[in-house]
Parts: structure tokens; sequence; C-alpha cells
């Protein structure tokens, strides 16, 4: 009973913050209504037992992309009237695709009432059982070839982002940390030893 | 859980080692290569050869062995591949080494995406799990576009590396549609367990899984119609990089295509085979006639790319060993011959003055008479002429085709490959029968020629003896 209270109330503040993030005008609250989506989104996946995944999605989605996301909605300077102009000439496009998701969706609810087992429900596991453990031990165990190979396309994205942007341009203003430290009182203060001036 | 040694992990040594070495070469060149970036380039090729050797250790000739849960093959197909790819890869930086200089592009970034393509192509020639294929085919096409955009004040380049980065991303994802069509098939993304879950009577949803596979596939190889990029990235690249492009990725488009479609959907080849034939037809048609008209070398030769990719999915039509064998021994053949054909291209190029174009070579003869003589021979074996190396390959293919009843096949493959002559012949004659004009003179540079005479002596050589190769392929398939 209260979990299905709870997952309601985290529902709606989901369907809330979805409008939200479409609705508002101004970009950066667009974004944090997205935060607030996943944040509600992730205690959904708490309530089916999938903690990790909710874990993951706090940490990676609301630490890291968001943020990013924000500080690219900050300072890039949208033209929000630019954005909006063709709206109503696709809006047939959007409506397309609307329906399309929702002939999706009554597929999928209109599947489960044929009771078709498509999908086995899960085996309920005691209370302290770990997701994450079990996660880790298939990682490192059977996909552990796999998980390692990604690591390795990470680190070609890093090498490939790094040469193919970083670049030694002309005339670009740098800091020298080796000449800062190295300065010497004499090199940006002169003393000058000069008569007094009388007041006229 | 079993006890886990080291020594389990063996038969993985080339792909522990290569991760190694990548590691190993980015640290190597900060602290020494940024200096003196020639020292890096030497470093890669002595771990590229120590790779060499570290696969003949691992191997264990005869024996097939899964590792990693099903998910990492290793029987002899694997080890000739990853060796091939190994000593291909050497000689292609060899080759490129004079050029990455000239053009300031000599920086160990560039040896680790080597090494991370090659990567690539070792995971696809032991992958045992569609999970395996997909990270296989994403580490070598994420390094290529990263390298094909190498030379970034070069317009054209970053074009072509766009070309191909937005193509190859829509490929990928039609890769991994087809995967989990078929996993929501069969439950299992193991090749052997796809294998004997796809042993019954063909269902719709698998043609329609293996569909998006095949064009997938097809797209790797540049197969048409999914050969749009080939010509701008062949073109566009930095030489060196069209050299890599032309040459490795084929041997893993091969293991593709063989782990995937031979062993994990054999049972069902009768589905596959067909949409192959198609795109082999009108890779065969297309490649040859739009390659007679180009006056750029480098895009004549992506056109011939195009061509050759025919043959070796022809060898795939037959859906038997034979043919598989023959598409084995025309992969490598054709590597082999192409990496000369680049490599002469750089023997050519110099300060200002690339050669790629066709002109570029007119009276080559006299200018510069033994590399006039290397290209004459690695043309004369592309286009199939006996006693070169390439005609047993294409004869091969036919052979097999043939066997199997599909004449038509072969009747076109015989006259695709007559029209294909008339522009590697168009080259040679350029070369001896046209006047030099005010063209430059070749330079010695004798260790690249010495090694790029050995690659054209190996077009002849393995012409006048076919049957050193051939009964390698044979033994690797086991066919014995």
């Amino acid at each position: 009973m209260l979990v299905q209270i709870l997952f309601y109330a985290f529902a709606t503040v989901l369907m809330g913050s979805a409008l939200g993030v479409i609705l508002s005008r101004n970009p950066v609250h667009s974004a944090l209504y997205l935060v607030l989506a996943f944040f509600t989104s992730a205690a959904l996946w708490l309530l089916i037992e999938a903690e990790f995944l909710a874990i993951v999605l706090v940490l990676v989605y609301v630490g890291a992309v968001m943020v990013l996301f924000l500080f690219v909605v900050m300072m890039l300077d949208i033209n929000v009237e630019e954005v909006r102009k063709g709206f109503t000439r696709h809006a047939w496009l959007g409506w397309l695709t609307v329906l399309a998701l929702v002939a999706e969706i009554v597929g999928v609810v209109a599947v489960k009432q044929l009771g078709i087992d498509v999908t086995k429900a899960a085996v309920p596991v005691a209370a302290d059982h770990s997701n994450t453990a079990e996660l880790g031990k298939v990682l490192y165990t059977t996909y552990v070839y796999p998980f390692e190979l990604a690591a390795v396309v990470l680190l070609v994205a890093i090498v490939a982002a790094i040469v193919l942007t970083m670049r030694k341009r002309q005339g670009l203003k740098l800091q020298d940390v080796g000449a800062q430290v190295a300065t010497r009182r004499e090199d940006r203060v002169r003393l000058v030893k000069m008569q007094a001036e009388r007041r006229e | 859980m079993t006890e886990t040694s080291f020594a389990q992990f063996l038969p993985a040594l080339p792909e522990i080692y290569l991760v190694g070495a990548i590691c190993a070469l980015l640290m190597f060149d900060v602290f020494f290569g940024l200096k003196k970036p020639t020292r890096t380039a030497s470093v890669a090729l002595l771990l590229l050869l120590g790779g060499a050797v570290a696969t003949l250790i691992s191997a264990d000739f005869g024996h097939r062995q899964v590792l990693f849960s099903g998910m990492y093959i290793a029987d002899d197909l694997a080890t000739l591949l990853k060796l091939a790819s190994f000593l291909f890869v050497a000689i292609a930086l060899f080759y490129s080494g004079e050029f990455l200089g000239r053009r300031k592009l000599q920086q160990g970034e560039y040896y680790v995406l080597v090494f991370t393509a090659l990567l690539g192509v070792l995971v696809l020639t032991s992958a045992g799990s569609l999970l395996m294929v997909y990270i296989g085919v994403e580490l070598l096409s994420l390094s290529l576009y990263a390298l094909v955009a190498f030379d970034r004040e070069n317009g054209v380049a970053a074009e072509a590396a766009m070309k191909y980065f937005v193509l190859g991303a829509i490929a990928s994802g039609i890769m991994l549609y087809g995967m989990s069509l078929l996993y929501g098939l069969s439950g299992t993304l193991s090749l052997a367990g796809l294998a004997t879950a796809f042993s019954g009577p063909n269902s719709l949803g698998l043609i329609l899984g293996l569909a998006f596979l095949v064009v997938a596939v097809a797209f790797k190889f540049g197969a048409v119609p999914f050969h749009m990029w080939v010509p701008d990235v062949y073109q566009g690249a930095p030489t060196s990089v069209s050299l890599l492009v032309a040459s490795v990725p084929k041997i893993a488009s091969f293991a593709v295509a063989y782990r995937l479609l031979a062993e994990g959907l054999g049972e069902v080849s009768g589905t596959w085979t067909q949409m192959l034939s198609v795109l082999a037809v009108l890779s065969l048609l297309f490649g040859n006639l739009i390659a007679i008209a180009q006056t750029n070398l480098r895009r004549m030769l992506a056109y011939s790319a195009i061509s050759n990719v025919g043959f070796i999915l022809l060898g795939f039509v037959t859906g038997t060993g034979d043919g598989y064998e023959a598409a084995l021994y025309f992969t490598l053949v054709y590597v082999m011959v192409v990496l000369g054909t680049f490599g002469a291209i750089l023997l050519a190029s110099r300060e200002g003055f690339e050669a790629d174009e066709i002109a570029d070579y007119k009276g080559l003869s006299s200018r510069d008479p033994s590399l006039a003589f290397m290209v004459a021979v690695l043309m004369f074996s592309t286009a199939g002429i006996p006693p070169f190396v390439g005609f047993w390959a294409k004869l091969r293919i036919i052979e097999s085709l043939v066997n199997v009843g599909h004449l038509w096949l072969s009747i076109i493959a015989v006259v695709m490959s007559v029209i294909g002559a008339f522009y590697y012949l168009r080259i040679v004659w350029v070369m001896y029968f046209d006047p030099p004009g005010d063209l430059p003179r070749g330079q010695p540079r004798l260790a690249l020629r010495f090694v790029l005479g050995l690659n054209a002596a190996a077009a002849l050589g393995l012409g006048l003896f076919p049957d050193v190769l051939l009964n390698v392929c044979q033994t690797v398939l086991h066919r014995g």
C-alpha cells in the first residue's frame, strides 16, 4: 500500500516535471525540471529494487550530464524566438510522433492483456540482496573481456578528442606559471629616487 | 567460482599485449617522444613485431579454444588473421614514416590510434559473441574516424572524416538494431548460441534481423549501395591513413562476415547468401564502371576496392567452406597488394607533390624505372593477370562459384574483371608510354624502396607458387 502511494506520488511529480521541461519558456528552467524528472525516475527505480540503476542515474545524469548541459545552456545565448519559429509549421511531424508513441504504448499494454508471457516476472529476492554486488560479480567475471575493451573505447575517445581539438594557436594568451614563480621583485617594482616635490 | 590463473588467459595474449603496448606507447611518447617523434615511430614498429611474436607464442595450432565465457574464440583462423594484421600494420607504418614527418603528422597519438584500430581488428578476428562484434567494430571505426581527421588544417580531410563518421554511426545503429532483433528471437548473444537457436525453419524476424546485420557488414566492407564513404575517405584522408583504411580493416570485415554469417548463422545461409549476391553484383558493376572515369589515383583505388569487395562477397555467396577459403585467400592477397600500391604513392610523393593524380605518373618509367616496374607488377596483380597472385585469387573465387552452380554470377565476375583490367593497365600505359614532361625525378629512399620491392616480389612469388598461401588458408579453415 505504502509502495503504491509512493509510486503514484513520484509518478505525479515525474509527469509534472516532464511537462515543465517542454512548457517552461526559460531554457535554464527546462534543464532544472529535467533534473527533477531524473531524480523522481531514480526514486521509481528504487521502488522496483533496481538501486544500482537509480544511483547511476543520479550520479551520471544529474551529476555529470545535466551540469554540463546547464553550463552549455547558460553559456550560449539562445534566441528563443528563433527556435520557436517553425513550431506550428512542423507541428504535424510532432503529432505523427505522438501517434506512433501512443500506438506503441497501447501495443505493449495490449500484449500484456492477451496473456502471452513475453517477459517473465523477476523472482523476488531477499531484502539484503545487493544488486550492485551482483552486477560487479558478473562484470568482473563473465563480462570482464568486453568490460575492459569498453574501457579502451573510452581511451580512444579521450585520445581522439584531445588530438583533434588541442592546438597551439598563434597569439594565444596563456599563463606561464614557471615565469610567474621565478619572477623577482626587481622585475615588477622599480624604485625611483627623486626629490620630494614642494607643494605649490 | 573456479581457480583462475594467468595461463588460462594465454590464448588472449595478443589482445592483452596490445592493450599494454597502447598504454606503454602513450607514456613513452609523453616522456621521450615529444622532442623526437621519430623515436615513437621506431618503438611503435618494434611493438608491432613483438605483437606478432606474442601471437605466435599464444597460438595453439590445430585447436580451437573458447575463453571468457564464449566471448573469445582462439583458433587457427584467428591466429593467421592476427599475424597478418600485425605484419600489415607494421608495413603500413613503415611506408608512411617519411610522409608523416613531412606533413608534420608524426605525433605519438597517431600511432596510438593506429594501435587501437588494430586492437579492434584483433577483437573482431576472435569475436565469439555479438557484443564483441559490436565493441570491435566501434574500436576500429572510432580510431579510423579520428585518423582520417588527423590532419586538422586540411578541409577535405575534415569533410571526409565527417561523412565517414555520420554514415558509420548510422551503420553502427543499424547493426545494433539487427543484433537486438536476433537477441530477442534467440535470447542469446553468443554466436555459438545463435547457431543452435536458428537451426530450424526461417522466421520472418530472423530475416529482418539478418538484413540489418548484412547491411552493417556491407557498410564496413564498403559494398554498393553502402559505399558512399569509400571514395571520399580514400581521396580526402592523408595518404598514410588511406593506406590504413584500405588495408587492415578489410581483414576485420572478412573476420566479421565469417564469424557472424558463416559460423553463427551458417545453418540459415540460404537467407543471407541471396542478400550478399545482390550486394556483390552491384559492387562489381558500379565499382569497375565508375573507376574507369576517375582521374585521381586514390579515388580510382577506392572504386577498385569496392569492386574487389564484390569478389570477397562472392566467396561468401557460395555458402560453402570452399568459398570461405577462397574469400580468405582473396582478402589476404588483396590487402597485401593494396598496401604495395599505396606504398608506391607514398614513395612517389614529396614536398608539394602528392602524386595522387593519374597524370602524376606520366613517364614514370624514365624518371624512376624501379618504382615504375613495381607499380606495374602490383597493377598486373590487381588486374588479375597470370602469373601474378591476383589472378589465382580471382580464379579460386570463380572456381568455388562454379562448383556450387552459380554460373551467372561467375560470368558477371569474369566480365567485370576484364573491364577492371582496363583501368589498371591504363596506369601501366601512362607510366611507360606517356612523355614525362617536367615532372620531378624519383628520390632514392632506399629502405622504403627495398620493402616495397619485397612487397611487389611477394605479389609475383606467391603468384608463381600459389599453393603456399592457399594451403595455409585451407589448413586454418580445417579442410586440410
